[in-house]
C-alpha cells in the first residue's frame, strides 16, 4: 500500500487539477445561479408582505387539518383506513391499509404549540422562472461535486496512496464531503436548498484557497505518514470538516432568522424590504436550529472518534497518546467547544441564539486547528505540506 | 422550566404557566437531566436567602457546582484555558524552546513564568478547572444514575387524565371492541415495537428509548475512565531518548539514556533490561520534483536481545509508525541524521581519536551542525597537553553554487550522501567540559578556547570523506568516513489500552445519547354506556425527533384491526384544534 517506489502516475495527476479547476468553474455557475434564484424570487415580495402583514400568508394549523379531512375523505372511497400526519411545513402524509371490517379514518394531531414551525416559501418565493434557476443550480451543484469528487479519487489514483495528504488534497476531500452531504440530503427529499448559497460560496472559496495557497504536486508520502490511520483518522477529521461546515451554514442562518423573527414579532411593519424578505424564504428559524443541530450532533461522535483514532496513531508513531502537541490541543479545544454547544441546547436560558455562537466559536476552532496549527504553530504533526 | 431538552413547543400550557398535576410533570420528564437551580431556588426558599446557615449554604453550593449552567461555564473555561498551551512553548514539549523564548523575552518570561504558562497543562489554575469539572460531573451523574435505576425499576409513568393536551393526539370511537380487547390489542402492538409496557387504570402506558439515557450516562462515567487512564499513564509510565550510531548498541538502564524522564512511580529501576544495536540506518528521498528531498522511508534495522544477554539476538526493523515491541516498552524511531567519522592525530603522530560524532540537522536537507571533542590525550608540538575542538557544518550533499554559499553559508541541496562534505573550524584550548555546566554534545563551547589561524587568518577547511588538514600546533585531523545514527525513544504507557478502551465507551454512549429518541406512547380506551369505545392515543418525545407523529400514526393503523375507527368522537376539549374522524361507508 505504500511502496516506497511506486511512482506517480502524472496522467492521473492532471486529469485531477484539471478536475479541480472544472468543478470551480462550475460551483461558480451554481453560485450565480442560486443568486439569480434568491434575487428573482424577490419579484413578488411587495405582495408576499402585503400579504403577511393583512394576516393571510401561510397556513395555519386549522387549514391544515381541514385540508387533512380532505384528503382522508378522498381517501374513504375506497374500503381502507386512513391515518393523516401533518408535518411540518403543512404537508401531510396519509398511510392508508385495507381492513376487513368496516373502516373510517383517523387525524393524529399535533397540538397548536407543539407543531412544527412554519418555514418560509424557500429562495423562489414561489416565482416559477426562479424555480426553473434553482433546480438549474441543484443539478449544476451536483455535476460540480461529481467533477471534485472525480478529482479527489484521480489523485488518490495517481499518488497510490489516499488522497488526503497534505492540506492541498484535505482542502479539496473537503469541499467534497460537504457537497456530498447537501446533495445527499437533498437526494434524500429534505428541503434544503436553502443551504445551496452558502455551500457553493464555501467551496469556492475553499477550492479557491486550495489551488493558489496551498497547492502541492502529486507526490508520495512523507514517512511519517505512512500509516493505515492515515485512512482512518485524516478522513475522520476531513468528514467532521466538511459535515460541520453545512453545520456552521444552518447555524449562521438560524442566528441572522431568529434575529428578524424577534424583530418582526415586535413590529411587522418594520420587517420588509429586501432582506427582510429574504429572511421571510429562508425555513423558520426553528426549522434551522433543528438543521444546526441534527448536522452537529451527527459530527460530534464521529469528530469525537476522529480524535481517539489520532491518539491511537500518535502513541504508534511517537510514543504518547496525548502530549498536548498544537494539534491535539486544538483538537480537544474544538471538542470541548461542541460538547459546550450540545450542554447549552440542553441547558435553560442558554438555547437558541447563544447556543448558535457556540456553533460559531466551535467552528471558528476546527477551522483553525486545520489551517491556522498548520501554518502558524510549529508542532509534530507534519502535515501541511506547505 | 426544566433541562430536558425540549423546546418550548413542546411544553403542555400547564407545565408553562407551572400548574401541572404530579402525574402529568412525571410524564413529561422525558430525561433525568438535573432540574435547574433556578427551578429549584423557586421550590426549596434556598436561593441564597439569609438565614439559611452554612448546611443551607454548602448545599447551595454543591447545587451550584452541579448545575448545568456550571457544567457549561467550566467547559467554556477548559477550552478557554487550554489555548495558551498552544501558543506559549511548553516545557514537556520542548524545554528548549521554552529556554529560547526565556532569553529572548525578558519582561514575559517572568511573568508567564509565575502564571504557570510554560506549563499550562498541569498549572494550577489548569487542574482547578478541570478538577472542578469532574467533581461538577460526579455530583450531576450519581444522583443521574440512581434517578434511573429507579425509572427502570418502576412502571413506565402513569397516563395523563388528559391526554389531548399531550403534543401528539389522535382519537377515534369504534364499535368493534370494548377497552379491555383495545387495550390488550395495544399492549400487543407495544411490546412487538419494544416498549416496555405497563397497565395504568384505564389506560396503557408505554415508553421506549432508555438507550438514551444509558447511553448519556455511560458517556460521562466513560470520561472518568479516561481521566483515570491518563493519570495513570502519568504516574506509571516513563520515557527516555537516546541516539545510537550505527555498529553502536544501547542497553536499557538510565546511564545510557540521553535524556531519561521517569515519573513518580517509574524510576531507573522499574527499566526493564533488554538492548539493541543499530545495524544499519536506511534512507531514502524523492530524487525528483517539485519536492525533491522529500523523504519516503527511513527504517532502522536493529538485532535486539531480551535480559541481559546480548548474544542472543533477533533482528527488527523500527520505522516511523512502526514501533518495536521488548518486554513492555515500544521503542521508537524519532529522528535520524548524519555522524561524520574523524581521526586525530597528536603532534607525536599517535591516533588519540578516532571515531563518529552525531551532527545536529538544521534543515529538510539534513545540512548539520557538528562539534567533534578530543578531551584528552592530545600533545603538541611544545609537549603540553591541550583540548582541541572542531565546529563543523557537515553537508551531505554539498552546495556547489557560489552564490547560493555566499548569501547561505555552506549548505546542503540534498538530504542523501551524494556529495558529503564538512566545513571545519578547529580551536584549542578548555573546552569547558570540567566547569559543570551542561553542555550540548552538537555544539562547541569556545568562551576558553582559541582558534587556529594561519597568518592571521582562521584556518578553514572543507573536507571530503578521505580528506584531512595538518594542525598548526602538530598533528593531523582527518575526516574519514560518514555514518547514520538514529535517535529512539523508548516509553512504557501502562494504562493506554484502558484510555482506549473508556474513549471507546464514550464514543458508543455518545451514539446511544444523541441519536435513540426517548418517547413514551399512552393509549387510553373507555367503553360508553352504548356499547362504543373511545380509544385516545398520545404521545411525547424530544423535540429532536419529528417521527412521534408517524409512529403513533403507525400504530393507530395497527389497531384498526381490532377497533376500526367508524364514528366521529366527541372530543371534550374546546382548546384543541379539530381532531376526529370521518365517517364512511
Ligand atoms: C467533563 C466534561 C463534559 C463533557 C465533555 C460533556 C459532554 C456532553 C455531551 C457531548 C452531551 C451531549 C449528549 C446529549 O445531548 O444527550 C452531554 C449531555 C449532558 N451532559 Fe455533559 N459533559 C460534561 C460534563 C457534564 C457535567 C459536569 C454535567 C452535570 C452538571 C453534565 C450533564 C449533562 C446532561 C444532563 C446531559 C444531557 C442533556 C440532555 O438530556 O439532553 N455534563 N454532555
Amino acid at each position: 500500500m505504500f511502496l516506497a517506489d511506486a511512482a506517480i502516475d502524472t496522467r492521473f495527476a492532471s486529469i485531477s487539477n484539471d478536475l479541480i479547476y472544472s468543478a470551480m468553474a462550475v460551483f461558480l455557475l451554481a453560485f450565480l445561479a442560486y443568486a439569480c434564484e434568491w434575487t428573482f424570487g424577490g419579484r413578488s415580495r411587495i405582495a408576499r408582505q402585503s400579504a403577511a402583514l393583512a394576516g393571510k400568508a401561510g397556513s395555519s394549523v386549522a387549514d391544515t387539518v381541514a385540508e387533512a379531512e380532505r384528503t382522508a375523505a378522498d381517501a374513504g372511497k375506497a374500503p381502507t383506513v386512513a391515518v393523516t400526519v401533518t408535518r411540518a411545513g403543512g404537508g401531510t402524509t396519509t398511510l392508508t391499509r385495507t381492513v376487513a371490517a368496516k373502516a373510517g379514518s383517523v387525524d393524529v394531531v399535533t397540538r397548536g404549540d407543539a407543531a412544527p414551525p412554519v418555514d418560509g416559501v424557500g429562495a423562489s418565493g414561489g416565482d416559477e422562472r426562479a424555480d426553473r434557476l434553482g433546480r438549474i443550480a441543484v443539478s449544476l451543484t451536483t455535476l460540480a461535486v461529481l467533477l471534485d469528487l472525480g478529482a479527489v479519487i484521480a489523485r488518490g489514483i495517481s499518488a497510490h496512496r489516499p488522497p488526503w495528504g497534505n492540506l492541498y488534497e484535505f482542502t479539496c476531500a473537503m469541499t467534497v464531503v460537504a457537497g456530498l452531504l447537501f446533495v445527499g440530503l437533498l437526494a434524500a427529499r429534505k428541503n434544503v436548498r436553502w443551504m445551496g448559497l452558502p455551500l457553493t460560496f464555501g467551496a469556492l472559496v475553499g477550492l479557491g484557497i486550495a489551488v493558489t495557497e496551498f497547492y502541492t504536486a502529486s507526490e508520495q508520502l512523507v514517512p511519517a505518514l505512512h500509516s493505515y490511520w492515515l485512512w482512518i483518522h485524516v478522513s475522520g477529521a476531513m468528514i467532521c470538516g466538511g459535515a460541520l461546515y453545512a453545520g456552521g451554514i444552518a447555524a449562521v442562518l438560524f442566528f441572522v432568522k431568529d434575529v428578524h423573527e424577534s424583530r418582526k414579532a415586535q413590529d411587522p411593519a418594520k420587517a420588509v424590504g429586501w432582506w427582510a424578505d429574504v429572511m421571510d424564504r429562508l425555513p423558520a428559524a426553528a426549522t434551522l436550529d433543528k438543521w444546526s443541530y441534527r448536522i452537529n450532533a451527527f459530527v460530534f461522535p464521529l469528530w469525537t472518534f476522529t480524535i481517539i483514532a489520532g491518539a491511537i496513531w500518535a502513541e504508534a508513531a511517537w510514543g504518547h497518546y496525548w502530549e498536548w502537541d498544537p494539534t491535539e490541543t486544538w483538537a480537544f479545544i474544538t471538542w470541548v467547544a461542541y460538547a459546550c454547544y450540545l450542554h447549552a441546547r440542553a441547558t435553560a436560558g442558554w438555547k437558541g441564539r447563544k447556543a448558535a455562537v457556540l456553533v460559531f466559536i466551535a467552528f471558528a476552532c476546527y477551522l483553525f486547528n486545520a489551517y491556522g496549527v498548520s501554518i502558524f504553530i510549529n508542532g509534530k504533526h507534519s502535515y501541511a505540506g506547505v | 422550566m426544566t433541562t430536558d431538552g425540549r423546546t418550548a413547543e413542546e411544553r403542555t400550557p400547564e407545565e408553562q404557566t407551572g400548574e401541572k398535576t404530579a402525574d402529568e410533570r412525571a410524564a413529561e420528564r422525558l430525561s433525568s437531566a438535573p432540574v435547574d437551580d433556578s427551578e429549584l431556588d423557586a421550590g426549596s426558599g434556598a436561593g441564597g436567602a439569609a438565614g439559611i446557615g452554612f448546611v443551607g449554604w454548602i448545599r447551595w453550593g454543591w447545587r451550584q457546582l452541579t448545575s448545568m449552567r456550571t457544567a457549561l461555564i467550566l467547559l467554556f473555561l477548559l477550552s478557554l484555558a487550554a489555548v495558551p498551551g498552544s501558543l506559549v512553548p511548553q516545557v514537556s514539549a520542548s524545554p528548549t524552546n521554552v529556554a529560547a523564548f526565556v532569553t529572548k523575552h525578558h519582561t514575559l518570561a517572568p511573568i508567564y513564568q509565575k502564571l504557570g504558562l510554560f506549563h499550562v497543562y498541569s498549572s494550577f489554575w489548569f487542574s482547578a478547572i478541570y478538577i472542578l469539572l469532574f467533581v461538577s460531573l460526579a455530583g450531576c451523574i450519581v444522583p443521574r444514575t440512581w434517578q434511573f435505576v429507579g425509572v427502570l425499576r418502576s412502571a413506565p409513568p402513569a397516563a395523563p387524565r388528559h391526554l389531548v393536551r399531550l403534543p401528539v393526539y389522535a382519537t377515534w370511537r369504534s364499535r368493534g371492541a370494548d377497552s379491555e380487547q383495545t387495550l390488550a390489542a395495544a399492549e400487543t402492538l407495544l411490546r412487538r415495537r419494544r416498549f416496555r409496557v405497563a397497565r395504568s387504570g384505564d389506560a396503557i402506558t408505554s415508553e421506549k428509548g432508555y438507550l438514551r439515557e444509558v447511553g448519556n450516562l455511560l458517556f460521562h462515567i466513560s470520561l472518568f475512565g479516561m481521566l483515570i487512564a491518563f493519570a495513570f499513564s502519568k504516574l506509571f509510565g516513563g520515557m527516555g531518548t537516546v541516539v545510537v550510531i550505527e555498529g553502536k548498541a544501547f542497553s536499557n538502564n538510565v546511564s545510557q539514556y540521553d535524556d531519561f524522564m521517569p515519573s513518580t512511580f517509574y524510576t531507573g529501576d522499574d527499566l526493564t533490561p533488554f538492548g539493541f544495536k543499530l545495524d544499519k540506518f536506511e534512507a531514502s528521498y524523492q530524487a525528483s520534483g517539485p519536492q525533491m528531498g522529500n523523504p519516503t522511508m527511513f527504517q532502522a534495522n536493529v538485532s535486539y536481545w531480551l535480559g541481559t544477554d546480548p548474544t542472543k539476538t533477533k533482528n527488527a526493523v523500527v520505522q516511523e509508525n512502526h514501533p518495536l515491541e521488548v518486554d513492555g516498552s515500544n521503542v521508537y524511531l524519532t529522528a535520524h541524521g548524519y555522524a561524520p567519522v574523524f581521526q586525530v592525530t597528536d603532534a607525536k603522530g599517535d591516533v588519540i581519536y578516532n571515531g563518529p560524532t552525531p551532527c545536529l540537522p538544521q534543515d529538510s536537507n539534513l545540512s548539520s551542525t557538528c562539534a567533534i571533542k578530543v578531551n584528552d590525550g592530545y600533545v603538541d608540538n611544545q609537549g603540553n597537553a591541550t583540548q582541541i575542538g572542531l565546529s563543523g557544518i557537515f553537508t551531505p550533499t554539498a552546495a556547489t553554487d557560489p552564490a547560493s554559499i555566499r548569501t547561505m553559508g555552506p549548505h546542503s541541496v540534498f538530504p542523501d550522501l551524494a556529495d558529503p562534505e564538512i566545513y571545519v573550524n578547529a580551536y584549542h584550548g578548555d573546552l569547558g567540559d570540567n566547569s559543570g555546566a551542561p553542555q550540548s554534545i552538537y555544539e562547541l563551547d569556545t568562551k576558553h578556547m582559541t582558534q587556529y589561524k594561519l597568518d592571521g587568518q582562521p584556518l578553514t577547511f572543507a573536507l571530503k570523506p578521505g580528506q584531512g588538514f595538518k594542525l598548526p600546533s602538530g598533528g593531523t585531523v582527518t575526516f574519514t568516513s560518514v555514518q547514520q545514527w538514529a535517535n529512539f525513544t523508548v516509553a512504557t504507557n501502562p494504562g493506554s489500552s484502558w484510555a482506549l478502551l473508556s474513549s471507546m465507551a464514550a464514543v458508543l454512549g455518545l451514539i446511544g445519547s444523541l441519536f435513540v429518541q426517548r418517547r413514551r406512547i399512552w393509549v387510553r380506551a373507555v367503553t360508553a354506556e352504548d356499547g362504543t369505545t373511545v380509544v385516545e392515543l398520545a404521545g411525547l418525545a424530544r423535540s429532536e425527533s419529528a417521527r412521534i407523529a408517524e409512529e403513533l400514526a403507525a400504530l393507530a393503523l395497527d389497531l384498526q384491526d381490532t377497533a376500526p375507527a367508524d364514528e366521529t368522537a366527541v372530543t371534550d376539549e374546546p382548546d384543541t384544534v379539530a381532531a376526529g374522524t370521518t365517517p364512511k361507508e
